[in-house]
């Protein structure tokens, strides 16, 4: 099983040396600060939140798979998860808030001890819950078999990343034999009532493309899988979004290793899209890593790059007012969210 | 020029405006009302031109509509059976010649 960069010790996992790899080996004919520049050119400059509706809360960099294109770095090897203690400021933080929907991801969050307790606390409070599963972590270990019924118990929204409707395009980003457990985990969703229609439980897929390529047009991808799906596995879902890789951790590794790394950032700047760059994830989403610790983003968090409110950094310290004036931080790895239709959490933007 | 043929050429084929912008707009215009979605999508004509890309062996729309397929959400196995239709049309039009060749052939011999 391949390791996360940080185990092999990797120059990469620091994110500096990434971050100077974002700035420094741009395209020929691109300005430094591109990202800003085209911000400044559509009068989006600085990028401000318009509200802040969901909390990406990140419970951990600890997962039972390694993929190749991972933005987090995650892998079984990784320890860091987020404690009770942490959770319980994130509560406490929310209710300080009119965000309506907190959106818990990974690693496998679902390998955190304290998710369970999570998500009823969460419930507790009436939020929409979503989780991102990986799907392969329910057919895991005997201990995750029920969370389908737990999912469902808690009327949670479930997005689950599926690359394709093949095996050998599935496991070749996320590892052999994942497309067969990642099968068998849907017909398990799909058993409870998960992406049935009129069951009111949410089954949502995410593709992104295995390789460095952008995704095709998310409705005609989600025509064809559901189709492959159906006619071939029994499997049912509610929509799929088609998610762009941004150039960060590991698959900014792949993009390196492959000599697709400044054809990838030429193309994601050609594709640039004013209207995609006005509906960025960034400017309703706050997102909160492991340790606490506040970002605009998921990618941002994985380059450490902090919200700018000095006062308010950290979750034990959320200002509502602070961090729904705060300039969002943003850098090259950004172009990979406006390009084309636009890609967020939640699939095309534009 | 050192090569005849240069992966970063095909990023500058909207150049051959250059020299001629009317014929060059007029063309790509048409270009890009082609590979819009109509009576057959996107996806398929994508991959009617990697087929002919192989058939006129052009190392440019090779790459191109490599690139466009994928991103059209292709896989090993359709890319490949676009490029074996290109094959067969290719291979079967040089052999249906031999009915002309056997014609000429019958004719000359006793
Ligand atoms: S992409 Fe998701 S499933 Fe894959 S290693 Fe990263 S966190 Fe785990
Ligand atoms: S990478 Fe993050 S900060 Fe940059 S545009 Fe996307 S969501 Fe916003």
């Amino acid at each position: 099983m391949l390791k996360s960069l940080k185990a092999r010790h990797e120059k990469l996992s620091d994110t500096h040396h990434q971050l100077a790899i974002l700035g420094e080996t741009i395209p020929m004919g691109t300005e430094p600060h591109a990202f800003t520049q085209k911000l400044r050119e559509a009068g989006l400059y600085p990028l401000v939140p318009t509200q802040i509706e969901i909390f990406q809360v990140n419970v951990g960099k600890m997962c039972n798979q390694v993929c190749k294109h991972c933005h987090v770095d995650a892998g079984p090897d990784r320890k860091e998860i987020m404690t009770r203690d942490t959770m319980q400021q994130c509560l406490d933080a929310l209710k300080k808030t009119t965000a309506h929907t907190v959106d818990l991801t990974g690693g496998a969050p679902e390998m955190n001890p304290d998710f369970r307790w999570f998500v009823e606390e969460l419930s507790a409070l009436g939020k929409k819950i979503i989780v991102r599963c990986n799907l392969t972590i329910i057919v895991a270990n005997a201990k995750y078999h029920d969370l389908p019924d737990f999912f469902k118990k808690h009327r949670i929204e479930v997005v689950s990343s599926l690359p394709y409707f093949s095996a050998a395009k599935t496991d070749s980003q996320r590892g052999e034999g994942v497309f067969e457990k990642s099968i068998k985990a849907l017909k398990m969703l799909n058993a409870v009532g998960y992406g049935i229609k009129d069951s009111g439980l949410t089954l949502n897929l995410v593709y992104n493309p295995a390789g460095a390529f952008l995704p095709a047009d998310q409705q005609s991808l989600e025509n064809e899988f559901r189709k492959k799906l159906r006619d071939g596995f029994e499997i049912e879902f509610n929509n799929l979004f088609a998610i762009t890789n941004l150039p960060v951790s590991r698959f900014l590794e792949y993009l390196l290793a492959s000599g697709n790394y400044e054809n990838y950032m030429e193309k994601i700047i050609a594709a640039y899209n004013p209207v995609a760059a006005s509906n960025v994830m960034c400017r309703n989403t706050v997102s909160i890593g492991w340790d606490g610790f506040l970002y605009d983003c998921d990618f941002n968090q994985m380059l450490e790059l902090k919200v700018t409110t000095p006062t308010s950094q950290h979750v034990s310290t959320w200002d509502t007012h602070a961090l729904a004036a705060r300039e969002i931080v943003v850098n090259q790895h950004c172009f990979g969210c406006t390009a084309g239709a636009g890609s967020s959490c939640g699939g095309t933007t534009a | 020029m050192k090569t005849y043929y240069n992966p970063e050429d095909l990023k500058k084929f909207g150049q051959i405006g250059d020299f001629e912008p009317n014929l060059a707009k007029k063309f790509f215009d048409y270009y890009g009302e082609v590979f819009k979605e109509g009576a057959l999508t996107a996806r398929e004509k994508a991959l009617i031109a990697l087929a002919v890309a192989h058939a006129v062996q052009c190392p440019y729309c090779i790459d191109a509509y490599t690139t466009d397929t994928l991103e059209k959400g292709c896989d090993e196995a359709q890319v490949m059976e676009a490029v074996h239709v290109a094959a067969a049309i290719k291979g079967g039009a040089a052999l249906v010649h031999g009915v002309q060749m056997m014609n000429k052939y019958k004719e000359l011999s006793m």
